[in-house]
């Protein structure tokens, strides 16, 4: 038989290592009580979020605090536990490239950019002032003329400083996207004001 | 080099303007209202500030000699170092490499103090028909 040789090879190489990954690899970290409980405060719905009564279908007011998104005429589609969608509608005002009507590359940057500073706050359990460290937009290709412009960032890893997040943008379909993004940003950056806290401060007045 | 700048509606919805600076031209970014970011700083939105170092780049890469195409973004990555106030913003762009293909670009923003930059950008962009 041919695959004999092949597999009793395999486990000579296997077991004649000095150890075992399955041994005192990965096992032997998650058995660590400490490291159990971690894992626990990450899953998702053992976690409290400061934004959560907004959760859901984006709702107009959700830009109205961002001079610059209000007059982009940015809309919040979705929110939900450290995720953001937005939308910019297509406008000739946003073109970079006036021969093939292209959106400027900085425009998608600034809607990125607004997407991934919701999806930080959508990460908090207490809402905090948000500032960007850094940004890096990849271009991968040009975004259709004519359509309107989608952005969805992720919080995937929030630090009692830092906020590490990912972002995609697409005009069409979400499985196409024109531009990939990473970012960082600083939590509790400065004095002015958390995310959302005058949209929170507005919707208990209304109550 | 204004004419580009004018050529370009995104640049003129942001209201760049060119000046001549002491090493070549520099790229000016008067404060609006409607560029705020966080309005209770009030600090210019991140993003139009990307989108600033992001044209002086590639204003700077079509002020080189033999590109007449605007050259596209392959990626463009953005440190902010410090709030950007309600002040005028300028910015000015080295190119590190020119190849025959692909350009480095980089680009620093500062607004009352050169020595004190709001931020900074490294570009590379695809240049086509050269």
């Amino acid at each position: 038989m041919p695959e004999a040789p092949a597999g009793r090879g395999a486990r000579t190489l296997s077991s004649g290592a000095p150890f075992s990954q399955s041994d005192l690899g990965v096992a032997a970290l998650t058995r660590s009580p400490a490291d159990s409980k971690l894992l626990e405060s990450r899953m998702p719905e053992e976690r409290r979020y400061a934004l959560q009564p907004f959760f859901g279908p984006g709702r107009a007011d959700m830009t109205q605090y961002t001079p610059h998104a209000r007059r982009l005429r940015m809309r919040v589609v979705e929110t939900g536990p450290g995720m953001a969608v937005l939308t910019l509608p297509y406008h000739d005002e946003l073109i970079g490239d006036p021969v093939r009507r292209v959106v400027f590359g900085g425009v998608i940057t600034t809607l990125i950019d607004q997407a991934s500073g919701l999806a930080v706050a959508c990460a908090m359990e207490e809402l905090a002032a948000v500032a960007t460290i850094d940004l890096r937009v990849d271009y991968l290709r040009a975004a259709e003329p004519g359509c309107d412009l989608f952005a969805r960032s992720e919080c995937y890893k929030l630090t009692r400083n830092v906020a590490f997040v990912r972002a995609t943008a697409w005009e069409r379909s979400p499985d196409d996207p024109f531009a990939g993004c990473l970012g960082t940003f600083m939590v509790g950056a400065n004095q002015g004001g958390a995310p959302f806290g005058r949209l929170i401060a507005d919707e208990a007045a209304k109550s | 080099m204004s004419r580009l700048v004018d050529a370009i509606p995104y640049a003129r919805l942001l209201g760049v303007e060119i000046e001549p600076g002491e090493e070549g031209f520099e790229c000016l970014l008067r404060f609006r209202d409607d560029i705020v970011g966080n309005a209770r700083l009030p600090a210019i939105h991140g993003g139009v500030l990307g989108a600033f170092l992001e044209l002086t780049a590639i204003l700077r890469l079509m002020d080189a000699d033999g590109i007449q195409d605007v050259p596209k973004p392959i990626n463009f990555s953005i440190d902010y170092l410090r709030s950007a106030g309600p002040r005028t913003t300028r910015a000015r762009a080295d190119i590190f490499k020119l190849g025959r293909r692909i350009a480095h670009v980089h680009v620093v923003a500062w607004q009352e103090q050169r020595d004190r930059p709001v931020a900074a950008g490294n570009g590379k962009f695809l240049l086509a028909g050269r």
